[in-house]
Parts: structure tokens; C-alpha cells; sequence
């Protein structure tokens, strides 16, 4: 009896420790990432990465100037499209619909939400290329403002679900209409968790490859206006690291590492802001 | 008569932002219709010419125009099962870790961890894959596996590093954070009441957790598997990078494969001839319904669990 009692325990112990290793296990690969890509990208960082164009194949040196440049481009449109109708979206979710409408546009965003980023690429291109006959900056931002438009809205609709009805009703009951309510008082009380919605969006865009492949292309140099094809960050990494050359590696780590740096710290940056929020849900 | 109107004139002032925030709202799901129709549309070549077979065959021959998905399907589907098989376990336990034993102190700061791990984009896991994994599978993993289990035929033939168990490697490590954060999520809706039964009866802590609180969240511990399964399939960049990308079916892991998404990456902007181009979006047209079908099997899966949840919370 106190034999079996202490096998069970035993076991107890070691499954119990077991799912602590599998923690570990888990968390240490961000570690891993992070230390390898500051262990091979740190040293290639230079004045040159962030100033200069790539330098032709087979010189060394040159830098990812335009690849810089052109994911700024890329998500400043993503955002100026993405971001408005996702908000609103989510606005109209949480204050004006009824249901049945409720119910298929969040259904829709969550369909778009699941669907494969290449997908997303296909579509832009069947959209925002074929017609147009070139690839431009214009399909690349569609197609990642396409992905920031379900993110945005969802979250969106659940911080605005979380204010409190009372702040709604008290408004109202001062004489305001139901629009300079939500503008006035319901925005305003929701808005931490709405910027933050917005900033994981636009991470979670940032570093997108695939949808880009065949909509922005990829450009050596600097890509004026809107309508040409234009160098982006996670594009440079992915045909940089796969290249053979020794001095393209360097400056594919280099990417890599500014790229994971910026992405984690806009995470961190929303973390902080929503923990400094108080009457907010867990996202 | 002028506060009336006034009134009335405010309602209008409601009704333009409820209509304007509307056509937002619907404009989500007329780019959804527009998403299936235009990819439907785009792949009538392919769908009329090959019909079911495309899904059937094995040849893909961009010069005699002959296109079948097969090996593309089967290595979507060998590369997935094997991410799955590393990450279950290892999501799971890790999300008992997190929901049941480590205090909410050490839980949240860890599941933050995961969270920002659930962040990194897919290119740079192709390449710390490509340069870490890849050469690790080749100079260790591989012939150990060919040492130790090498009779079965999934661990023979020469092991080149790139292949299907590398992409399942990666794919492994991308998904892991998705069955940790939904799997916790669903383990701490579990009523305490529940695991106290489960003590008081005389339950070891770890008999409460596997024999009570995992089997009464099981629906959303296999919504969360789902979830990982869905984003398996439709994992790009890391794939295209550490899977070999030759369209081969072997049984052997350390074979070289091709999945669906990466033939599209990389195939799509090379592409010469309308068939050619639309068997590739006739490819990313079954790649959307899979994951379509995954993830809303999915949401009704995590649906049950909080249903039931609630409904035994209210008893």
C-alpha cells in the first residue's frame, strides 16, 4: 500500500517536472533565436547597413538602405488601409449591430485571419498585379493591410465590448447621441487596448515574407513613387540567406536582427501599454 | 418645432456613422467572398482540364504542361504530422506547466515569453533553420535516427540535412507557442472545484491534472492542436527554406520534399503560361480550404470546452 503510494507519488513528481522541462524547453528557443541572431547579425550592424544601397554581385560592403526604406512605405500604406476600415469594422461590431451581421463579418475576419499569408499573396496579385500588368509597392501594402484589417478589427471590437455599459448609459442619460457617445466616452476609455491592438498588428505585418513575394517583388535599388517594386526587409533576409555568398549571409543576419529587434519591441511597447490601462480584458 | 428637428438631426448624424462603420464591417466580408471567388476564378484552366486527377497526380512538368499535386499535398501533410508529433507533447506539457503548477508570478512573464516567440516571423525561423537545424539534422540527428531506428523505412537514405523531418523540425518549433498559449488559456477555465474533488478523493497532483482537469478541457486542448495544424500547413517562408523543394514522395523522412505553399513561393513569379500559373493558385485554393475547414473545426472545438465549462460552473 505505501509502496504503491509512494510509486504514484514518484510519478506525480516526475510527470510534474517533465512538463516543467517542456516549459523550459519551450521558452529557451526565443533565447536561442535572439542570441544567435545578436551573436551573428551584431557584429555585421554598421553606418553602412542602414545608409547604403546593396552593392553589386560579388562586391562586399553596400548596405539595405532601400530595403529599410521600403518596408516603411510598405506598412505606412498597409496602416493607412488596414487600420481604418478595421477599426470602424469593429466599432460597427461593438456598438451598432445586431447578430445575425455580427456574426458573418466576424466569421469573415476570422476566415481571413486563418488564411495562409501565400494565399493572401495570391489573391493581391490576382487583384493588385495581374490587372496593372508590374509589381508595386501599392500590391505589397494591399496585401499586408488585407492581413491587418481582421487583426484590428477583432481586437478592436473586444476592448470597445469591455467598457463598461454604466459609462454608455451615463452618457446618454446626459442627452449625448449614441455616436458622440462612442467618440466621446466609450473610444476614449477603450483606446490603450485599441493602440495596442493596432501596434501588435503592425508587428505581426512587419515580418510577413510570403504575401510579398509576388507583390512587391524585390528591388536593388531605391523604388521612387508607389508603382514600382521596392525592396522589403524580410524579403532582402529571405534571398540574402539563401544566396552563396559569405557577404550576403552577414548582412542577412544583420537584417534579421534589426528586423526581431524592432518586432519585439513593439510587442513589449504594447505590453506596457495595456498593463498601464486599467478597465481592459487579457488579449 | 427646432429642438425637434434638432434632435431628428443628431439621429441622422447616428445613422451616417452607423452606416459608414457598417460598410467598413461588410467590406471585411466582401473581401472574403472576393478572396474565394477570385481564387476559384483564377484556377478554371486547371480545374477543367485535369479535374480530380490534379489531386492525383504525380507529375509536375512545367514544359509538358502536365501539373498534379500530389507530392506538393503529401509533403504539406508529411511535414505537418511530424510538427505535430514534436509539438503536442511538448506544448501541452508546457502549458500544464504554465496553468497548473507555476504560480501566476512565473506563469504570466512566461507565457509572455511564448507570446513574443509566437511573434517572430516565419523568414527568420527558414533561417536560423536553414543555418542551425539544417547542418544539426545532417551531422547528428539523422544518424543517430539512422543508428537507432534506421530498420524502419521512415529514417533511411542518405541524410542531406534539408528534407521532410527538417521541415518538420522547424514547423515544430514555429507551432508550439500557439498549443501553449490556447491550451493554457483552456486549462486555467477549468473550475477549481474540480481538481479539489480530484485531491480530496485522494488524487496525486499529477493524477488530478491528467485523469480530471486534461480530460475536462480536452475539446480545447484539440481546438488548440487544430489551430497548430492549420498554421502547419500554411507555413511558408520556414518551409520553402529547410524542406529541399523537390517534388518527391518517399517514405523516408531524410528524403527531400516539396510542400504547397513553397512550390507556390517559389514557382509563382517564374511561372510562363496561364496553366502553369493556375495550377498554382488552384494549389493555393486547396491550401485556403484546408485551413479553412481546420480552423473552424478549431473554434468549435474551444466553443464545447467554454460551454461546458460555463454550464458545469453554473451547476
Amino acid at each position: 500500500m505505501t509502496g504503491r503510494l509512494r510509486w504514484r507519488k514518484l510519478v506525480s513528481g516526475f510527470m510534474l517536472t517533465m512538463t516543467g522541462v517542456c516549459a523550459l524547453i519551450a521558452v529557451s528557443v526565443l533565447f536561442l533565436i535572439l542570441g544567435y541572431l545578436v551573436y551573428n547579425g551584431g557584429t555585421s550592424i554598421n553606418w553602412e547597413f542602414f545608409t547604403k544601397l546593396p552593392a553589386p554581385v560579388g562586391e562586399t560592403g553596400g548596405g539595405m538602405a532601400n530595403a529599410i526604406a521600403g518596408s516603411a512605405k510598405l506598412l505606412l500604406l498597409a496602416t493607412l488601409l488596414g487600420v481604418p476600415i478595421g477599426f470602424f469594422g469593429g466599432v460597427y461590431l461593438a456598438e451598432f449591430s445586431g447578430s445575425q451581421v455580427a456574426f458573418t463579418v466576424r466569421y469573415a475576419a476570422d476566415l481571413l485571419n486563418g488564411a495562409p499569408s501565400i494565399v493572401i499573396g495570391i489573391f493581391a496579385f490576382a487583384v493588385a498585379v495581374h490587372p496593372f500588368g508590374h509589381f508595386s509597392t501599392l500590391a505589397g501594402s494591399f496585401a499586408l493591410g488585407l492581413m491587418m484589417i481582421p487583426i484590428t478589427l477583432r481586437n478592436t471590437e473586444e476592448f470597445l465590448r469591455a467598457v463598461p455599459r454604466a459609462l454608455r448609459e451615463g452618457s446618454m442619460a446626459l442627452g449625448a447621441g449614441k455616436w458622440s457617445t462612442i467618440v466621446r466616452v466609450v473610444i476614449p476609455a477603450a483606446y490603450r487596448g485599441i493602440l495596442t491592438a493596432i501596434l501588435l498588428a503592425l508587428a505581426r505585418v512587419a515580418g510577413e515574407t510570403a504575401p510579398l513575394l509576388f507583390t512587391a517583388l524585390g528591388n536593388r535599388y531605391w523604388s521612387p513613387g508607389w508603382n514600382q517594386p521596392t525592396a522589403s526587409l524580410p524579403v532582402m533576409i529571405y534571398t540574402y540567406a539563401l544566396s552563396p555568398y559569405e557577404d550576403w549571409h552577414r548582412q542577412a543576419w544583420a537584417a534579421g536582427l534589426v528586423l526581431l529587434g524592432l518586432i519585439l519591441a513593439v510587442n513589449i511597447v504594447a505590453r506596457v501599454i495595456l498593463s498601464r490601462g486599467t478597465a481592459v480584458p487579457r488579449s | 418645432m427646432a429642438s425637434r428637428s434638432f434632435v431628428s438631426r443628431l439621429r441622422e448624424g447616428d445613422e451616417i456613422a452607423r452606416l459608414a462603420t457598417f460598410l467598413c464591417a461588410a467590406s471585411v466580408v466582401l473581401i472574403t467572398v472576393l478572396l474565394v471567388f477570385e481564387l476559384w476564378r483564377q484556377s478554371a484552366l486547371p480545374r477543367h482540364k485535369f479535374g480530380f486527377s490534379f489531386f492525383l497526380t504525380r507529375v509536375w512538368d512545367p514544359i509538358a504542361e502536365q501539373f498534379g499535386a500530389l507530392p506538393f499535398i503529401y509533403g504539406t501533410l508529411v511535414t505537418a504530422a511530424v510538427a505535430l508529433i514534436i509539438a503536442v507533447p511538448l506544448g501541452i506539457g508546457a502549458a500544464i506547466f504554465l496553468a497548473e503548477l507555476a504560480p501566476l508570478r512565473l506563469s504570466d512573464p512566461l507565457q509572455f515569453l511564448i507570446d513574443l516567440l509566437a511573434a517572430v516571423p516565419s523568414v527568420i525561423y527558414g533561417f536560423l533553420g536553414f543555418f542551425v537545424v539544417v547542418p544539426l539534422m545532417r551531422e547528428w540527428i539523422e544518424p543517430a535516427l539512422k543508428k537507432s531506428l534506421g530498420f524502419l523505412p521512415l529514417f533511411q537514405g542518405p541524410a542531406y540535412g534539408v528534407g521532410f523531418l527538417t521541415a518538420g523540425m522547424v514547423l515544430a518549433i514555429m507551432v508550439i507557442p500557439y498549443i501553449i498559449s490556447v491550451s493554457r488559456e483552456v486549462l486555467l477555465s477549468v473550475p477549481r472545484d474540480q481538481r479539489e474533488a480530484a485531491l480530496a478523493l485522494g488524487a496525486t497532483r499529477w493524477e488530478s491534472t491528467w485523469k480530471v482537469v486534461v480530460p475536462f478541457a480536452r475539446a480545447g486542448i484539440m481546438g488548440s492542436i487544430f489551430l497548430a495544424l492549420a498554421r502547419a500547413l500554411g507555413e511558408t517562408m520556414a518551409v520553402t527554406m529547410v524542406i529541399g523543394n523537390t517534388p518527391t514522395i518517399s517514405a523516408s523522412l531524410f528524403s527531400s520534399g516539396y510542400s504547397i505553399a513553397a512550390v507556390i513561393a517559389n514557382e509563382f513569379t517564374e511561372a510562363t503560361g496561364d496553366l502553369y500559373l493556375q495550377s498554382l493558385i488552384e494549389l493555393g485554393l486547396v491550401l485556403f480550404l484546408l485551413t479553412f475547414i481546420l480552423n473552424g473545426l478549431a473554434r468549435l472545438m474551444m466553443l464545447l470546452t467554454t460551454r461546458r465549462g460555463t454550464g458545469m460552473g453554473n451547476a
